[in-house]
């Protein structure tokens, strides 16, 4: 029998619908100014500019928000890591993806109104949200003014230790990306974590 | 008696650095010619001479054109020079007699054409590109060298030294100093309006951040292999336009502005497009070979780890 909870409300969707949509764009933007290659335009080189610009300045304004709603209400204990026994835990949900999985075990932090989060995505979204979103969007804006960045950093290029400082940012979150992609899958059925960030009901797994 | 005795040593030991220093200075430097009698006017705005008709001493405002900047002559590579090296020594006289003006003028090619001592320059080449040029086809023979590269001041625009952002400024005041709106240079070569920079540029991205970091050859001017800088600019509409030209792997920078560098970072094992690693950031084409490869292993790797999870889930399942 499944267990509904409403655990994603309207504003949450729309916020992550939003953001979502700034990150695809600014990943293949961003892959396409990268990449660019006058044979093979995965996009229009000028075009491909604007619409990183756009979809960063995008990112920005969906960014500040999250921590606005984030100070305001109590959704914030969510992202607050207790370390005492944390890296035990880590290791249990660890050992549930890597083998309890296979043999029908019930997660080990099963997902509820207090515990919307298990360990492991406790600390990827720590790490994404308070980590890799604000060293690209503070790289990403200083890219946008490079006339602004000092010459010299660490003795190589400003602005080209920027843009790398950027792009391994850009890196990491498309990693997350393609995990947080495949783990939505991991539900009771491969589509239902997906219509649970729709209606914003989740049911338990198992 | 102790701190007069420090004040002392101090202005000693000042004496000697500067005995020294000027010493030095004055060794290195090769004698400089004698052009003061030219200069006594040709150096100031404002020269003075005895009219000899009505006995009066005459104070008159020099012609800016003629007017020479020492300092900058000095620095310039033919600083050796008498100005009668050049010019014709009846200038010694004055008032210079008004014929003069009628002498022909050595140009560029009359002293470094043909000599196997510049072959390395290749002056015979930059001269069949000039003619070839946007300015060659308007101008014919009356766009001369000296129009761009003033013989007076000229300094060799590549050297390892010098900094990318100094040989775009002194490749682009070149072209400004005709090419500006709001001076009127321009119309001394046409009857036409030179155009704004600011609005036919309008369409470019970071304009001012391009005007300040390439040259405008960059996209005005073809490739040229033998030549370092090239002298063929095209004209306007054929100028480049296509951003991945130079945005990209193989950029048309690292066969322009960084070709002078390129030579030697290209074959530095480590860092595709060395030159302008080191020196400055040009999106799309600056590229860390070590960043690209560990970033497709990374990512196979997690790519082939979910594979092989989905594919132990779908198989565990049945």
């Amino acid at each position: 029998m499944s267990n509904r909870i409403y655990l994603y409300p309207l504003v949450i969707r729309i916020w992550h619908f939003l953001n979502a949509l700034a990150i695809v764009l600014l990943i293949f933007t961003g892959l396409s100014i990268q990449y660019s290659n006058p044979e093979y335009p995965f996009m229009r080189f000028d075009l491909a500019i604007i619409i990183h610009n756009y979809a960063g300045v995008f990112l920005v304004v969906n960014y500040l928000l999250f921590l606005g709603a984030n100070i305001a209400t109590g959704n914030r204990k969510h992202y607050k890591i207790i370390v005492k026994g944390f890296i035990s835990r880590l290791f249990v949900q660890a050992r549930f993806y890597s083998f309890g999985i296979f043999k029908g075990e019930k997660p080990p932090f099963p997902i509820s109104q207090q515990n919307k989060f298990n360990p492991l995505q406790q600390l990827s979204y720590v790490a994404i949200m308070f980590v890799f979103l604000p060293l690209m969007i503070i790289t990403g804006i200083a890219l946008l003014y490079p006339e602004l960045i000092p010459a010299k950093i660490f003795g190589i290029g400003g602005v080209l230790f920027t843009d790398l400082i950027h792009i391994v940012s850009g890196f990491f979150i498309s990693i997350f990306l393609l995990i947080h992609l495949y783990f939505v899958t991991i539900g009771k059925t491969p589509l239902k974590n997906f219509k649970s960030i729709i209606n914003g009901y989740h049911e338990e797994n198992h | 008696m102790k701190t007069r005795l420090f004040s002392l040593g101090i202005l000693l030991s000042g004496i000697l650095l500067f005995v020294t220093l000027t010493s030095q200075d004055q060794s290195e430097e090769a004698p400089p010619p004698d052009n003061y009698e030219c200069l006594k006017c040709h150096g100031k705005n404002y020269y003075s001479f005895e009219n000899e008709v009505t006995g009066m001493k005459v104070h008159k405002k020099m012609n800016p054109y003629f007017i020479l900047n020492h300092q900058k002559y000095n620095q310039g590579v033919h600083n050796s020079f008498a100005c009668i090296d050049c010019h014709l020594p009846e200038y010694e006289t004055y008032p210079h007699a008004a014929e003069l003006k009628l002498e022909p003028q050595y140009g560029c090619m009359d002293c470094h054409g043909d000599d196997p001592n510049y072959a390395k320059f290749h002056f015979d080449e930059i001269s069949i590109e000039v003619e070839g040029s946007v300015h060659g086809n308007a101008l014919g023979d009356d766009f001369k060298c000296e129009m761009c590269h003033n013989p007076h001041y000229y300094e060799l625009g590549y050297s390892k030294d010098k900094r990318i952002e100094e040989i775009v400024a002194t490749a682009n005041n070149m072209c400004t100093e005709c090419h500006n709106y709001s001076q009127d240079k321009f119309y001394l070569l046409s009857d036409s309006c030179a155009g704004n920079q600011d609005i036919t540029h309008s369409w470019l991205p970071s304009k001012e951040l391009h005007f300040k970091s390439v040259r405008c050859i960059e996209c005005h001017s073809t490739i040229s292999d033998s030549l370092i800088v090239s002298h063929n600019i095209v004209e306007k509409e054929s100028a480049v336009k296509n951003c991945v030209e130079c945005h990209s792997t193989d950029s048309r920078l690292m066969s322009t502005l960084y070709k002078h560098r390129a030579k030697e970072s290209r074959s530095k094992f480590g860092f595709i497009n060395g030159a302008m690693m080191n020196e400055s950031f040009v999106v799309g084409a600056t590229k860390n070979y070590y960043l690209n490869v560990i970033s497709i292993v990374l990512f196979s790797f997690v790519f082939l780890i979910i594979l092989f999870h989905a594919f132990l889930r779908i198989i565990l399942k049945k």
